[in-house]
């Protein structure tokens, strides 16, 4: 029988970046995945011939630049192609400049801006400098194991210690900016700032991506920051496309991981982890096959990892309690339309530079929430929101010539539609995305050749996040930092001695983030994150 | 008055930017859109098409026509093949390099050279006594660049293009219009230049933007290029080097060697200008080192958060001088750099003294943050930056 020094369950982002950096580090990793590919939910897939579809997460914003950096990832073919803009329109049938756009080019979207309010767009470049100090202020906190501030252990003090230095140097200005932002919904915190709706309505969004809470949910705020951490070539707030899709992230984790000798088996369904006298042993493959590993990472998010692969007879009751009430409550789903024509935009006719950016139908905030009311009641929303983007503008290759890839998420679908999930219903939720968008751009519906639709019961099912949740578990504040995903036990170790976790559902959440699985790795090797 | 090149009426129509840049006398578009940035991704992920038009090229002909270029260039040319093209610079008689460009064999008796220097009286000076015509075509022959890993599907769209290996040139017809098509370019990509009379230029242009749509064609200017050149680590003349010519100490020229040029040197053949000064700097070595060196990021991070700020990056390639030390010495000094937004890598050419040009060797860099100017880690590396399989396949 093999033996290795870590047995990492899934080959998702987080699962392939763990062993990356346990690779480099000497030790004998063997990666597992279930499914016939890595990625997880950072995947690509040839889902029509000719059309390749980043099925489940779509951009990338959030991978850390010292992953990027450190495992190589542009030698191992990640290429990152900006997002410059986002197209917000107005109404349904809207007439020609009947939208908001926001362009990455300053005086062009002061411009845009001041269509709509021009107090707004004197406010804009304030709000931009009070996100970015926000985002620098908390970026350290997400390369660190979160510190418990329950805990006396000289460790946690030590961590508290440097937290707490730096925070002792904010300014009070900015203190009270950080501390509005991690209470506040983000409509009570766009409304201190803009009075157009438009604005407000397209920049709460991105509070609400992930998340069963609507922009008037307290805590929202933060998921704004938290998207705003995005980050690429120095520039914060920065969205892009892997060229070749999602999937290419965890094509280069991977061969980085390689590249480093680790061992990754796909088709490696792992169904349980053997605990052995409150230790965890071994692996154990669907079929039997049995892997001895001096430790076991779970990328899996916690409810599987414990509930499922463990089994709640090894945890101590507390904990097992703590993981029974982690909220998922997935609310998230994706369409991807292959498409013959470019969709035309009524307020924005032709095939501009706004195609090559994002769409947003988020046209008021009182329409994310009227979405949001609708999942409240385990009702798809009738007009819900949704985040669109056709990669083929950027990267051609993902669609045959003069065709094109359109990847929809939509929000909200709940994991807990009443009734349940079944295939009219999972048609119903397409038809009401295309019905929507329709509205807008009525040459969709001719447009589209194929139309794959996924909720979150196939989130769950596909790629086994629990209840389709796409960060391991909700982005809220009383599932954040050193309560993720469970209070004592947010540094990735587990109650059971040997067994990791290195998933989104640990600190600092997900995103394609990959710092779980960093952090993990400097945790396990006991160096400090 | 500054000139317009045979694509200007289609790229000045396309240049919302309205940022030009001189090149050669001429006007060409620095960038079309408000940024170079998509541009720049869209030589790397899609195709990019650059009027080129401004090199000066010259045609040479008759039966002495590949001793004339032997006798000027450094590279073989009397044993190119016909249809292949050769990248070589040319030297003074002190071995100091005056331009860099192209030759490409169109049949046994024509070549045609492209320069980025007027070149016509150093070809007739060097021509003396020899059977060999020399014709300037740089306003008759239009030329334009496409590059990028969909390059070659576009020009595919356009009709029959016969295989071309790299550094390979063929005549051909494209919807009717006769070009040579060379697989060449300044990127270091997948990519093609065409070769084109001027009078067929906008017809090329529209036929190309019509299908290139399809691909992702667009339209790129200076400003993405010499970012792609860089990091295909590519030098540019008066940025990275003095022409010889121009030069106004012996301590603004460079040599071949110095220019890590080594390979296009071919000492063997025909007597050349400057091959002696070369055989001798080739036997002791050249003082100087053409490299590629990258500036690490954790220093930059750290300066940068020292005086509270998230790291600066350069948002588009420098052409300064930059020095580099190797502790209380200075050990040469930076011609251009970029931040790499492939590569994600801060990146740059540079001039070392030789003992400090092998790769891995550590030095440091200036740099100025927040008015001050401070020094950072930087360390040799190989050039290429970027060497992606597509650009020989």
């Amino acid at each position: 029988m093999r033996r290795y020094d870590a047995a990492i369950v899934g080959g998702g982002h987080n699962g392939l970046v763990c062993a990356a950096y346990l690779a480099r580090a000497g030790k004998r990793v063997v990666v597992l995945e279930r499914r016939d590919r890595v990625g997880g939910a950072a995947m690509s897939e040839e889902v029509f011939p000719g059309f390749r579809f980043s099925v489940f997460s779509y951009v990338v914003s959030l991978l850390r630049p010292e992953i990027i950096r450190e495992l190589g990832l542009p030698r191992h073919g990640l290429h990152i192609l900006p997002l410059e803009s986002t197209l917000t329109p107005l109404h349904e049938g809207g007439k020609a400049g009947d939208y908001l756009a926001q362009w990455n080019d300053h005086d062009q979207n002061r411009r845009e801006l001041m269509r709509h309010s021009r107090r707004d767009a004197e406010a804009y470049d304030e709000f931009g400098v009070e996100l970015h100090q926000m985002a620098r202020l908390i970026k350290p906190i997400l390369a660190m194991a979160p510190p418990d501030p329950t805990s006396l252990h000289p460790r946690e003090l030590l961590d508290l210690g440097r937290l707490a230095r730096m925070f002792a140097n904010i300014e009070k200005k900015k203190f009270n900016a950080l501390w509005r932002l991690l209470t506040m919904s983000s409509a009570d915190y766009l409304d201190a700032w803009f009075e157009s709706t438009a604005l407000k309505a397209t920049k709460s969004a991105s509070g609400i991506i992930g998340t069963m809470l609507g922009p008037r949910s307290p805590g929202t705020a933060y998921v704004l920051l938290h998207h705003y951490m995005g980050e690429l070539d120095g520039v914060f707030r920065a969205w892009g496309f892997a060229k070749g899709g999602n999937g290419s992230v965890s094509e280069a984790i991977a061969a980085a991981a390689r590249s480093f000798g680790a061992e990754i088996r796909t088709s490696a369904p792992v169904q349980e982890i053997l605990v052995e006298r409150g230790r965890a042993k071994a692996v154990v493959l669907e079929g039997g096959e049995e892997l001895r590993a001096g430790i076991v990472v779970s990328g899996a998010d916690p409810r599987r990892t414990f509930l499922g692969l463990v089994g709640e007879k090894h945890l101590p009751g507390e904990f097992a309690e703590s993981i029974r009430k982690f909220k998922f409550r997935g609310a998230s789903a994706k369409v991807n339309l292959a498409l013959g024509e470019l969709p035309d935009f009524t307020c924005l006719p032709g095939r501009g530079p706004h195609l090559r950016g994002a769409i947003s139908i988020s046209p008021s905030i009182a329409y994310l929430e009227r979405a949001y009311d609708d999942a409240k009641y385990g009702e798809i929303s009738r007009r819900p929101y949704m985040d669109i983007v056709i990669p083929s503008m950027l990267d051609p290759a993902m669609a045959p010539p003069g065709k094109h890839v359109m990847s929809i998420f939509v929000q909200y679908a709940p994991y807990n539609l009443n009734g349940g999930w079944t295939d009219s219903r999972r048609e119903a939720l397409g038809d009401a995305v295309i019905d929507t968008l329709a509205g807008y751009a009525p040459n969709i519906k001719s447009a589209i050749l194929h139309r794959q639709v996924v909720t979150p019961a196939d989130i769950e099912r596909v790629v086994g996040l629990s209840e389709g949740n796409i960060f391991q578990g909700e982005l809220s504040l009383q599932q954040m930092f050193f309560l993720r995903p469970a209070p004592a036990w947010a540094r990735y170790r587990t109650p059971i001695s040997g067994l990791w976790q290195c998933g989104s559902g640990t600190h600092p959440g997900g995103g394609v983030m990959g710092a779980s699985g960093r952090n993990a790795a400097f945790a396990i090797l006991g160096g400090r994150a | 008055m500054l000139k317009t090149t045979p694509f200007h009426e289609r790229t000045s129509a396309l240049c919302e930017s309205h940022a030009w840049r001189r090149w050669a006398g001429y006007v060409v578009a620095s960038s079309y859109e408000l940024s170079h940035e998509r541009e720049y991704h869209c030589i790397r992920a899609a195709a990019a098409l650059f009027d080129v038009s401004p090199l000066y090229k010259y045609l040479i002909r008759g039966r002495d026509a590949a001793r004339l270029l032997d006798r000027v260039v450094t590279r073989d040319v009397a044993r190119s093949q016909v249809g292949q093209v050769l990248y070589t610079p040319w030297c003074d008689a002190a071995g100091k390099v005056l331009d860099d460009g192209t030759v490409a064999r169109l049949d046994e008796t024509s070549f045609r050279m492209t320069s980025a220097e007027p070149s016509l009286r150093w070809l007739e000076a060097n021509a003396l006594g020899l059977e060999v015509e020399v014709e300037d075509v740089s306003e008759a022959i239009a030329a334009l660049s496409i590059q990028g890993p969909q390059s070659l599907a576009v020009l595919k769209a356009l009709g029959d293009i016969p295989p071309l290996k790299y550094f390979r040139l063929a005549r051909t017809q494209l919807r009717g219009i006769s070009l040579d098509i060379s697989r060449t370019g300044y990127t270091g990509d997948l990519g093609f230049e065409l070769w084109i009379d001027r009078e067929q230029a906008l017809a090329l242009w529209d036929a190309l933007l019509e299908v290139g749509k399809n691909y992702g064609l667009q339209a790129a200017g200076m400003l993405a290029l010499d970012v792609a050149r860089i990091e295909a680590g590519l030098m540019l003349i008066d940025v990275d080097y003095v022409p010889a010519k121009k030069a106004l100490i012996e301590g603004q020229t460079s040599s071949p060697y110095e220019l890590d040029l080594a390979w296009a040197v071919n000492l063997e053949k025909a007597p050349f200008v400057g091959r002696r000064a070369l055989a001798s700097e080739k036997a002791r070595g050249p003082a100087w080192q053409l490299v590629g060196i990258e500036i690490e990021y954790p220093g930059l991070e750290r300066l940068y958060s020292e005086v509270g700020l998230a790291t600066r990056l350069p948002q588009a390639a420098w052409r300064t001088s930059v020095p580099i030390y190797s502790g209380a010495e200075q050990a040469g000094y930076a011609t251009s750099g970029a931040w790499s937004p492939l590569l994600k890598k801060y990146i740059a050419l540079a001039h070392l003294r030789s003992r400090w040009a092998k790769p891995g060797t550590e030095l440091d860099i200036e740099i100025t943050v927040e008015h001050r100017r401070k020094r950072t880690a930087a360390y040799v590396v190989q050039k290429p930056f970027f060497d992606p399989e597509r650009k020989k396949q």
